[in-house]
Formats: structure tokens, C-alpha cells, sequence
């Protein structure tokens, strides 16, 4: 009788311990709940760069991707452009792809700023915002990283500092 | 083994017991010494106040205790009182900053309001915590009060115990020369003429009418707690949507949170108000009155659906599903979504248009409109005349260091760097214009961008909502409904009638509507020759009275 009194309330307050830890741990994360999951597979998307030439993320399985997105008006995102250009040149030949995708601005404004900063990796324009939507991306500038097999690793918001892109980088590294 | 409490009447009752479950014999020392006996859950053991040796044990208790529960209720409705005082985050203007905003607005207590979090209550752990804590609550008072009270008015028995039946609120002794069976007989069809369940043992009855709605309080609480779940299940990814979305004129874009398949092309956003004119002239005086009062907010659109396979970014191959005028109240709903017209904004520049000019002469060499959310790199005209749009700044600003920088991508307060060609300026002369101001960077130049003018274009902005609780949210509603009026609208009553000798005992009990009662009783039994009972709790009131 007492051991099943034991059992029972144990098993009633488990069950009530549990639904209210996961309504406290849904509510925490709903902030930071993405479309993209760490260990989940990138979602695929193809966007043109400035030259005109089409990037499509799973050409690129075999190699670690590099995925910021971006605006110009975004200051966060300006400052970090030349590490990421730096070391986009030390890591181009060890097999890590660098894509910045803008979110939506006007080609002009695009080509000015790449311009004005001097970046050799692509950019593309996320005019639909059809890939915002399918990485659910919030403030910018966000970073995915997503190693060979195509799955993501890490997400990050917010400025990146050089030692940060770079250890981003080797992170992906085949 | 629990220790357990053996009645005289034989029966086992679970350690704890105050009245047993069956004849009602008072089996606590402290309560035989009371004139009248607690019938709060039939004298029943609530468990959770008598074993407590684990920690389960007493976790249990906490959670069991209505004192708790009440706390628990009281805390809640004081905090989410506060959350109302100022508004909260969300409902802030979105460009504040909420670390500034409510010390400039409301000042110190506001600067309070922030640094506690109340700026974000509802979903802050702590609140939610508090309702947690309430459902736990609900859950572990109502089981543990609902099975013993099941347990003790299923066994009751019809001949309760003469100390029982006199520490009833309703209790008196007739003393009788002779018990007339026709009386009897006389009585129970009164009994059942008031629709009570009459049980007979050894010449005594038991009348008992309307127990079920001693079950309203916990279906009741049943009801409350699916009610949480309901409330619980919008953190699960999918059961529920509330999104904003900006939609411009012309534009065509993905409907959030609907994974790519469904698209929204905005054609034209009106916002109509009320004209004296073209009103009934009843209402001439209250327009002139209040200006202009809004009488329509609507959108037209075209819902999509992409019919393709494709991937993000690819251009989506999309089928119309319907057109619709979208106006507040009249949501479009497809599937499990409803968008809804929830705010606009009128007149965002679209579109620029500037003529070079010669600035001594004013001659026009050429007239070029930009599309603000597509400009070109350079606009050419006759005679080796061109203008070539160095920078563009949809939102501009000047930074700390005084330099152009845009603050967003929306074309708020566009601004550009022009580079103007002409035969005599080969090398071109730079220009920076801005709305209503031009500078002139290396100095004076011989040409102009003569502002022409605007074309302006309407953004509507729709709550894409879905909502798969509310269906859950509803029955745990009507059942919580239910239960209020299952225990508010009929009251469990009994009445014993025992023979002991030349005595007949007569006690009444219910959980509310004494009167009710008592009326009742004066009818059944009138003319029986027994007498019906009394109130003892007004005896007692009286007695106290007297005495003070």
C-alpha cells in the first residue's frame, strides 16, 4: 500500500515536473528556436552573386561553408567584413567557402559597399528574403557555419572579431 | 504496514480518519468534545496531512495545502497586477531602446519597473513558474481531496452513528410512544416526491438527492488544468504563429512561418475616412467635429501558392489561390493561418526624380527617376551628358565621424552621392543630395540635380496568425464551465432518519442552501408526528450570544 502511495505520487509529480520543465525550457529557447538546428542539415538555397554566377549550397558539400548574412546599413556587420575578407584568403584553398548573403537591398547599394571594402569573396542578394526565411534570421549580422557534410555546426549573432572568424574557419575545415 | 483505524462498527479506515467512512462515529478524541462535527470532505483522511517521511512525501504536502495554492493564486494576481502598470516590452515603440525607454518616460519607478523585469512578466521564468506551480497545485489538491471524499460517499452507511447524527448542523431526538409504519411509509414517498435516492438498513433511511455535484470543484479544476495544457502547448514549435509582416505595394513576398509554400502580393493598401459628403447628413456635425475619423483599413492581395519544388532563393513558381480584400475583421484564411490587417504606413517614397540642371541658366539637360529599392549605376542622356549615382543611402544619417551612413534599408530619408557628366566636365563634378539639402564637396559646381519630384507607395502591415491551442483552450473552458455550474446550481443534500428504541433520530446535512434544506425537511415531515430538526448552529450562535 505505502509503496504503491510512493510510486504513485512519484510518478504524478515526474510527470508534472516534467511538462513544467519543458514549458520553461520552450520559452527560454523561443527566442533563439531555429528554423536551422545544430546537426541538422543546412537547408539548400541557390542565389546569384555580383559577377552573375549562381551559388548553390550543396555544390559545395566537401567543403565548410562560411555563412554570414548581412545589410549595409548595419554597422555590427561593416566592421567584421575585412577579417571575414582576410581570412576568406587564408582559408579559399583549404577547402572553407566564405557567402555573404544580403538580405534584400538594391544591387547598387550592394556593389558600393563591396567596393568601398574591398571584398573578394561572393556576395548574394537575398531578394525574396526567401533564405531569411528559411534560416530564420533575426538581427544581423548572423553567422552559420556548416562543415562538409552540410550540416550546421554553430550559430552566431552579432560582431565577429578576427580571432573569432578564424577559428570559425578551422572549425569547417575539411 | 500504515497504521490503519479500526472503527467499532468493524470497519478499516485509512489512518487519519476523523468520522468513519461508514457509520460516522467520530474517531478523533479532540473532535468528540465539539457540539458539531466538520463535514468539510466527510471527515475523510486527506492523505497528504499524514504520512510525511520522504521528500516526495513532502513536496507532495506543499503542493496539497489550499493555504499554498491560495498564496500561490494571490502572488500571481499581485504580479500580473504590476505587469499592467506600464506597458510592456513588446508594446513599446519598436525603435526604443526599453533599457532608456522606461526611465524617460515614466522616470524612477519606471527605471524600477525595468530593473526588476517586469518590462517582460509574462514570460519571464519566475511568472511562469507561479502558474506552473498553480497547475501542480490544482493537480495534487484536487487528488488528493477527491479520492478519499469518493472513498467515504460510496461506503457510507445508511444507520450512521448516534454521535454522528448529532453533531449534525440539522439534529433532533423524537421520543415516540408508539413508531406508526404509515408515517414511515407517509414520509418516504414525500422523500421521493422531492427527488431524493432512499436507502433503507434496519428500519433506517438515508435520503440522499444530488451528490454529483460535490464532483463540480474538481471537474472544475480538470477543466483549468487542460486549460494550461492549452496555454502550455503555444511554446511547441507549430501550434502557434504571431508574426508581423510588411508588405509595400506591388510587392510580392513569402508568408512567414509557412515554409516557403504560401506567398502575398500586396496590389494597394486604402485607408478610407468618413466624408460629410458622401454620409448620411445625421452625422455632418460629429464629422466637422473629429476631423478625419478612419472608416476603412484594406489591403487588397493575391494569395499564392508555390507549386514547384524549388529551393530558397530560386524564383518560386507560384499559382494564384485567391484574391481578397483584406480588412480589419475580415482576415484571409488559408489552412491553419488567418493574416489579419493590423497596421500601414502611408506615403514611403518609392520613387525620386531629379533633373541636371545647369544651376546659372537653369537649363534641363535630362530628367531621371530612381527607384528607390532598385536604383540604377548611372543615367544617361543627349549630348555626353550622364550622371553616374556614386552612393545611395536609403535611410541616411551622418555618423560620430560626420560621415553619410544609412540606418536602415528603408527608404526613409534617402540621400545620394551623384557624379554629374557633362561635355565641359569630363571628369565629372560631385554632388550630395539629400531631401532638401545639396552639398557641393570640392567645391562649386557648374551643374545641378534639380529635385522633380516623389511617388510615394502605401506599406501594409498584416498579423500572420495560427493558432492550434484554441480548440484546446475551449473545451478546457466549457469543462471548467461545467464544473462551476454542476457545484453552484444544485447542492448535495442528506437526510437520516434512525430508529434507536422509542427514539427516532432525524439529521440533515448539506454542503450549501441550508434554507433550501430545511424547507424541505418542514415538508416531509409535516403531519408525521416526528419532529423535524433544528438548527443547532443557531442554538449555538443564541447561546453565545446570551453569554457575552
Amino acid at each position: 500500500m505505502k509503496k504503491r502511495r510512493l510510486v504513485m505520487r512519484t510518478a504524478i509529480l515526474v510527470i508534472l515536473f516534467a511538462a513544467v520543465a519543458y514549458t520553461l525550457y520552450a520559452n527560454f529557447n523561443k527566442d533563439n528556436v531555429h528554423k536551422v538546428q545544430i546537426g541538422k542539415e543546412a537547408p539548400d538555397f541557390v542565389l546569384v552573386d555580383m559577377d552573375g554566377k549562381e551559388h548553390q549550397l550543396s555544390d559545395y558539400k566537401g567543403q565548410g561553408v562560411f555563412l554570414n548574412f548581412w545589410g549595409t546599413w548595419c554597422k555590427p556587420c561593416e566592421k567584421e567584413m575585412p577579417f571575414i575578407n582576410n581570412q576568406y584568403e587564408q582559408f579559399k584553398d583549404q577547402g572553407v567557402q566564405t557567402i555573404a548573403v544580403n538580405i534584400s537591398e538594391s544591387n547598387l547599394a550592394v556593389n558600393k559597399f563591396i567596393e568601398r571594402h574591398g571584398m573578394n569573396f561572393p556576395v548574394v542578394i537575398d531578394k525574396n528574403e526567401d533564405v531569411k526565411a528559411a534560416y530564420g534570421i533575426g538581427p544581423l549580422p548572423a553567422t552559420f557555419l556548416i562543415n562538409p557534410e552540410g550540416e550546421v555546426v554553430k550559430y552566431h549573432t552579432g560582431t565577429l572579431t578576427e580571432p573569432m572568424v578564424k577559428d570559425f574557419m578551422t572549425q569547417i575545415k575539411p | 504496514m500504515m497504521k490503519q483505524v479500526k472503527c467499532e462498527c468493524g470497519h478499516v479506515n485509512p489512518h487519519g480518519t476523523v468520522l468513519c467512512e461508514s457509520c460516522g462515529r467520530v474517531l478523533v478524541e479532540e473532535e468528540k468534545s465539539k457540539k458539531l462535527v466538520d463535514m468539510r470532505y466527510e471527515g475523510s483522511a486527506r492523505r497528504s496531512q499524514t504520512y510525511n517521511k520522504t521528500i516526495i512525501d513532502k513536496i507532495w504536502n506543499f503542493f496539497s495545502s489550499v493555504k499554498v495554492g491560495v498564496t500561490l493564486i494571490i502572488i500571481t494576481l499581485a504580479a500580473s497586477a504590476i505587469g499592467t502598470i506600464f506597458p510592456q516590452e513588446m508594446y513599446i515603440p519598436p525603435t526604443e531602446n526599453a533599457s532608456v525607454y522606461y526611465e524617460d518616460q515614466y522616470g524612477f519607478a519606471g527605471e524600477v519597473y525595468y530593473t526588476l523585469g517586469f518590462h517582460n512578466l509574462y514570460s519571464s521564468w519566475w511568472y511562469l513558474l507561479l502558474i506552473a506551480s498553480i497547475g501542480v497545485s490544482l493537480v495534487i489538491c484536487s487528488l488528493d481531496r477527491v479520492v478519499p471524499l469518493y472513498r467515504a460517499l460510496k461506503k457510507q452507511r445508511v444507520d450512521r452513528h448516534e454521535g454522528f447524527l448529532k453533531r449534525q448542523r440539522l439534529y433532533r431526538a423524537t421520543t415516540l410512544a408508539s413508531i406508526e409504519e404509515d408515517s414511515f411509509e407517509n414520509i418516504k414517498v414525500k422523500l421521493k416526491e422531492k427527488r431524493y435516492n432512499i436507502r433503507e438498513e434496519n428500519g433506517s433511511i438515508l435520503a440522499e438527492k444530488n451528490r454529483f455535484s460535490r464532483w463540480g470543484p474538481y471537474i472544475n479544476h480538470i477543466g483549468l488544468i487542460i486549460f494550461l495544457i492549452g496555454g502550455m502547448l503555444r511554446f511547441v514549435p507549430g501550434m502557434y504563429v504571431d508574426e508581423l509582416l510588411w508588405i509595400r505595394e506591388g510587392e510580392t513576398v513569402v508568408i512567414p512561418e509557412t515554409k516557403g509554400e504560401y506567398y502575398l502580393e500586396n496590389h494597394e493598401f486604402i485607408l478610407e475616412t468618413y466624408e460629410k459628403e458622401k454620409e448620411n447628413e445625421a452625422f455632418t456635425t460629429a464629422i466637422e467635429n473629429n476631423g478625419t475619423v478612419a472608416k476603412n483599413f484594406q489591403t487588397n492581395v493575391s494569395l499564392y501558392k508555390e507549386s514547384g519544388e524549388t529551393i530558397a532563393g530560386q524564383e518560386p513558381e507560384l499559382e494564384k489561390v485567391e484574391d481578397y480584400e483584406l480588412r480589419v475583421n475580415e482576415p484571409l484564411k488559408f489552412e491553419q493561418f488567418a493574416l489579419y490587417q493590423q497596421s500601414y504606413k502611408l506615403g514611403e517614397i518609392s520613387e525620386m526624380s531629379f533633373a541636371l540642371t545647369n544651376k546659372e541658366t537653369n537649363e534641363e539637360f535630362g530628367q531621371m527617376t530612381i527607384d528607390l529599392h532598385n536604383p540604377q549605376d548611372e543615367y544617361t542622356f543627349e549630348n555626353g551628358y550622364s550622371v553616374e549615382l556614386m552612393s545611395y543611402f536609403p535611410d541616411f544619417e551622418f555618423d560620430e565621424n560626420s560621415e553619410p551612413v544609412t540606418k536602415s534599408r528603408v527608404p526613409n530619408n534617402p540621400a545620394f552621392i551623384f557624379k554629374m557628366f557633362s561635355p565641359e566636365h569630363p571628369d565629372g563634378e560631385v554632388s550630395f543630395v539629400a531631401i532638401q539639402q545639396t552639398i557641393e564637396p570640392y567645391g562649386d559646381n557648374d551643374l545641378k540635380m534639380a529635385f522633380k519630384g516623389v511617388d510615394t507607395q502605401n506599406v501594409s502591415a498584416l498579423t500572420v496568425r495560427k493558432d492550434l491551442t484554441l480548440p484546446i483552450l475551449a473545451i478546457g473552458g466549457l469543462i471548467f464551465m461545467i464544473g462551476v455550474v454542476q457545484g453552484a446550481y444544485w447542492n448535495h443534500r442528506r437526510i437520516w432518519i434512525r430508529r434507536l428504541g422509542d427514539q427516532v433520530l432525524v439529521a440533515g446535512h448539506t454542503n450549501k442552501n441550508w434554507h433550501g434544506l430545511k424547507r424541505e425537511i418542514t415538508h416531509v415531515f409535516d403531519g408525521s408526528g416526528i419532529q423535524e430538526p433544528i438548527d443547532q448552529s443557531d442554538e449555538i450562535t443564541n447561546k453565545k450570544g446570551k453569554e457575552e
